[in-house]
């Protein structure tokens, strides 16, 4: 499965990430693929994504443009975005 | 209704007049708007930078505008949210809801804010003499919009 992945925010400038392709196995993993399963995978990167994605700081998950919550389904060609809590107004 | 995302200035009064104008039945107009301190959490800000989710925080906006028309009866809404780099005083936020009774409008407005400032993918980053912060969510804020689902 292939899935585009944003960053906002304080998790872009720390990750130096803003943007990416990410491409999985199609396999158990991918067909049961939550937001939480996916911070997991990535957070495997190093201690930094470890620390922004599973640390303290709340990371809120997005699929499609709508907001979730880490339970939600990700599917083969879904926009996933992670931000923290938002703090516009 | 109107939803906008700027990086622009806003004139709020040419907005509320086109809510005013646009049916002879309005007879309330409440507008909010949020502007830039000079000074948050005892720290002097010197500016202020706004990010956003584009393409999400649209659509965010018009869902929350969508509640509030289903909530209550209202003519229309008008929210302009600006985005980028922004000094003390300068305009961040509009929302401007239009009813036939104050009642409607002010309760519209204020579920509007209470919405965006927790659903809506916007984030700040405060300039100080000491370098920059992003701003923390309040649980203030969040408490605010459930007491809309009390």
């Amino acid at each position: 499965m292939k899935i585009k992945i944003f960053y906002f925010a304080r998790l872009k400038e720390t990750l130096k990430f803003s943007t990416e392709d990410l491409e999985l196995p199609d396999d158990a993993f991918a067909s049961t693929l939550t937001i939480l399963k996916l911070k997991a995978h990535l957070a495997k990167r190093s201690d930094v994504w470890q620390q922004m994605l599973m640390g303290k700081l709340k990371v809120r998950g997005a699929i499609n443009h709508a907001l979730v919550d880490d339970n939600a389904l990700i599917s083969d060609g879904d926009e996933v975005a992670f931000f923290p809590p938002v703090t516009g107004g | 209704m109107a939803v906008s995302v700027q990086t622009e200035d806003f004139d709020a009064g040419l907005e509320i007049s086109r809510l005013r104008n646009a049916r002879k039945d309005t007879g309330a107009v409440v507008s909010f708007i949020g502007l830039v301190r000079d000074l948050n959490e005892g720290d002097q800000v010197s500016q202020l930078t706004l990010e956003h989710y584009p393409g999400m925080t649209e659509k965010a906006l018009e869902a929350i505008v969508s509640q509030a028309q289903n909530r209550w009866a209202i003519f229309d809404a008008v929210v302009i949210h600006r985005v980028g780099t922004l000094q003390a005083t300068e305009q961040i936020v509009l929302v401007a809801v239009s009813s036939a009774h104050r009642r409607e409008a002010f309760k519209a407005c204020e579920f509007i804010m209470d919405y965006l400032k927790t659903e809506a993918p916007f984030w700040k980053k405060e300039r100080m003499q000491s370098g920059e912060r992003w701003l923390d969510a309040k649980n203030s804020d969040d408490e605010a919009r459930e007491r809309w689902n009390q």
